[in-house]
């Protein structure tokens, strides 16, 4: 049942990277063990990488390697590392009977949900023309295609997200550093007492 | 009068100017708060510069307010309900600087960044209330959010506090989560995120697409959980109460203004033609929200809960004037907004003052015998009482807020007489522990072992007499409020 327009190749590629991702997130909410379900996660990512590159969205396969699989797999791996949550059994209470139902709960909805989007018609004038995204990769490249919207129609998003970014770091800061340095101990113990 | 052509930056930037001023403005400050040791007298130096910049930034939204401009297209608006909206929030940020300098000098909490953090949630919530595409919504719902995570949790020597925040910034991520999804799902069916061009396509093809029937629920969902709509109000008493009280008091209105100024735009911009859809949604959040809110408000003992349940019943009187639609919702909102910061602020300079070092007295039965101790100070907490109670005459222009959110939704295209008729049952239910307050005050004999006077910073004295003051007068002479909401009003554009 091979659609005549995709190439054997390209379906061949697509439940490849499909099933991979599909086994990867099965292992990685199944494993006990907070380092193996991480990793199994950083599988997921790399297969979902090759399924957007699939999809002509370079950039954003590329992105997602380095975004999601590097930098915050890694913050992921350093926050276990540092709590040492490595032992299955200190975690365990954490995936209580209630957890696991409202998660599967939670799963079928989002089921569903996919199940009306697909059965949803999609208004013929906002399809993408096939090859469309192909002539534009090679006209402006990976980059020129995220980029050019970005600067020129979302400028104004773009300068409220790096607010917003500002904003995190110095909130990060004033929660994060050493605090009372200015307050005397006399005064501590009074406040306390 | 002039029309700015939004697709020309230099226009998108006059058209941003007050928030953008705000924001310069506040990075410099933050620069300077930065720039070497932290002490009292920085903080109350970097607080006092913050409360010159919100006057200043006033008074360019007063500018454009009597220049009257307009907008073509875009992701901005610029209509009287943005500007009136704009004045509201920076009033409520002005006030709250001014009760934290003394706040923060009385629990020695040396960090000024609490003040630029102010002024920088305070640049959120006015792009928020500006925004005509979600995708600005949900930034500015953002700025605002991340700033108020962090300011929940400014006392580090709290362990409620640092409860509290966490509690707001994990909660406050997953409601973000609903809000984005609904945004993705209504660009789903739409293919905009545009305001404008949504409204034009839901007009044209009805509400008949699954996806944006799921988007405006998720939608709902979203907003709900920021201005602490019943059942989505679980995180506001435990964030109320462990955060710094200036800061609750500016959780309570500034935040929840905005969130409730952007929901009406989004709500008469880009769904008023799918009324049929929400309405009986929002009906009954507005409804369970009054009813819940007022009966567990009853229950408190704490007067910082009390007035946090107190708040979630009034975001639910505030759901009426987004159901009552057109005009007459807007300019009812923004009325009752104005009485509801005066009113807020009022009564939470009073529990500052008296809850002392450490917060230590945040009990309602700790008030009792504040009448002989205090007279002045019991007097005006009853008048925050009555307003926010809506009281006649002595609750000022408390009353005159709910009279006109009733006048709206009774005047409105389909008349809400069922929800008026909750909205006054339920305001007489909350007149329990409203009153309750002015009887353990006026009442009761000092209970208090202490009785000694706590010091009541200046600035904090200069915010109770001011909003006492603006509360009476303006309850004998509410034209000008009355007059300035009637003409500020959501200007869509023509499709």
């Amino acid at each position: 049942m091979t659609d005549p327009a995709y190439p054997l190749f390209y379906t061949f590629h697509f439940y490849l990277f499909g099933v991979i991702a599909l086994a990867s997130a099965l292992a990685f909410v199944t494993r006990k063990s907070p380092v193996a379900a991480a990793l199994w996660l950083v599988n997921v990512m790399f297969a979902l990488a090759a399924l957007y590159v699939m999809l002509d969205a370079h950039f954003i396969a590329a992105i997602q390697v380095l975004v999601y699989a590097g930098a915050i797999m890694v913050v992921f791996l350093f926050v276990i590392m540092l709590l040492n949550l490595g032992h299955p059994s200190e975690i365990a209470d954490a995936r209580g009977k209630w957890g696991k139902m409202a998660a599967g709960v939670l799963g079928l909805i989002l089921l569903a949900e996919i199940a009306v989007v697909s059965g949803t018609r999609v208004r013929p004038e906002w399809v993408v023309p096939r090859g469309e995204m192909n002539r534009l990769l090679a006209e402006k490249g990976a980059i020129g295609v995220v980029a050019d919207p970005l600067f020129t129609r979302y400028l104004l998003a773009f300068e409220l997200t790096s607010i917003l970014l500002l904003i995190a770091i110095v909130g990060a800061v004033a929660l994060g550093r050493r605090s009372d340095h200015t307050t005397d101990p006399a005064e501590e113990s009074a406040h306390a007492g | 009068m002039r029309t700015f052509d939004l697709s020309i930056p230099l226009d998108l930037t006059a058209a941003l100017a007050p928030d953008i001023s705000l924001m310069l403005g506040a990075m410099v400050l933050l620069l300077w708060a930065a720039w070497g040791r932290e002490s009292i007298a920085r903080q109350r130096a970097v607080g006092a510069a913050s409360m010159l910049l919100c006057a200043l930034v006033a008074g360019m939204v007063l500018f454009f307010m009597w220049t009257d401009s307009t907008v073509g297209p875009g992701p901005v608006a610029m209509d009287g309900f943005r500007w009136t909206a704009d004045l509201i929030l920076l009033l409520a940020t002005f006030a709250t600087i001014a009760l934290s300098m003394d706040y923060n000098e009385r629990e020695r909490i040396t960090s000024a960044e609490s003040h630029v953090l102010l002024l920088l949630a305070t640049s959120g919530m006015m792009v928020l209330v500006s925004a005509r595409d979600l995708i600005i919504v949900f930034l500015g719902i953002e700025i605002m959010s991340v700033a108020v995570y962090v300011l929940a949790g400014m006392n580090r020597r709290s362990d409620r506090a640092a409860e509290g925040s966490l509690k707001y910034f994990l909660l406050g991520a997953f409601s973000t989560c609903f809000l984005l999804y609904g945004i993705a799902l209504v660009y789903g069916a739409t293919g905009t995120t545009n305001l404008t061009e949504i409204g034009g396509r839901v007009a044209a093809a009805g509400a008949t697409n699954p996806l944006l029937l799921i988007g405006m629920a998720l939608l709902v969902v979203g907003f709900g959980f920021k201005v602490a709509a019943v059942p989505f109000h679980m995180w506001a008493p435990d964030v109320y109460e462990g955060a710094p009280t200036p800061i609750t008091a500016y959780m309570a209105a500034a935040v929840k203004a905005a969130a409730f100024a952007s929901f009406l735009r989004v709500w008469m911009e880009a769904f008023p033609d799918v009324f049929v859809q929400w309405h009986y949604a929002l009906w009954w959040l507005a409804a369970v929200t009054m009813v819940a809110g007022n009966l567990i408000a009853l229950a408190q003992k704490n007067i910082k809960r009390m007035l946090a349940y107190s708040s979630i019943a009034h975001a639910g009187y505030i759901l009426v004037a987004v159901l009552a639609r057109g005009n007459l919702g807007s300019s009812a909102f923004l009325f009752y907004a104005f009485a509801y910061t005066l009113a807020t602020f009022g009564a939470f300079a009073v529990v500052v003052v008296l809850s002392g070092r450490g917060d230590r007295y945040l009990r309602i039965d700790d008030y009792a015998g504040l009448w002989t101790v205090r007279p002045w100070l019991a007097g005006s907490m009853a008048v925050f009482m009555l307003a926010l109670l809506g009281f006649p005459i002595f609750g000022g222009i408390g009353f005159f807020a709910k009279w006109y959110m009733l006048q709206a939704a009774l005047d409105s295209i389909t008349p809400l007489a069922r929800l008026s008729v909750i909205l006054v049952l339920t305001s007489v239910v909350s007149a329990g522990y409203y009153l309750y307050v002015v009887m353990v005050m006026f009442m009761r004999p000092v209970s208090r072992p202490d009785s000694d006077p706590q010091p009541v910073g200046r600035l904090t004295r200069w915010v109770i007499a001011a909003a006492a003051v603006l509360i009476l007068a303006f309850g004998i002479f509410p034209d000008p409020v009355v007059r300035l909401t009637r003409s500020s009003v959501i200007v869509p554009i023509d499709r």
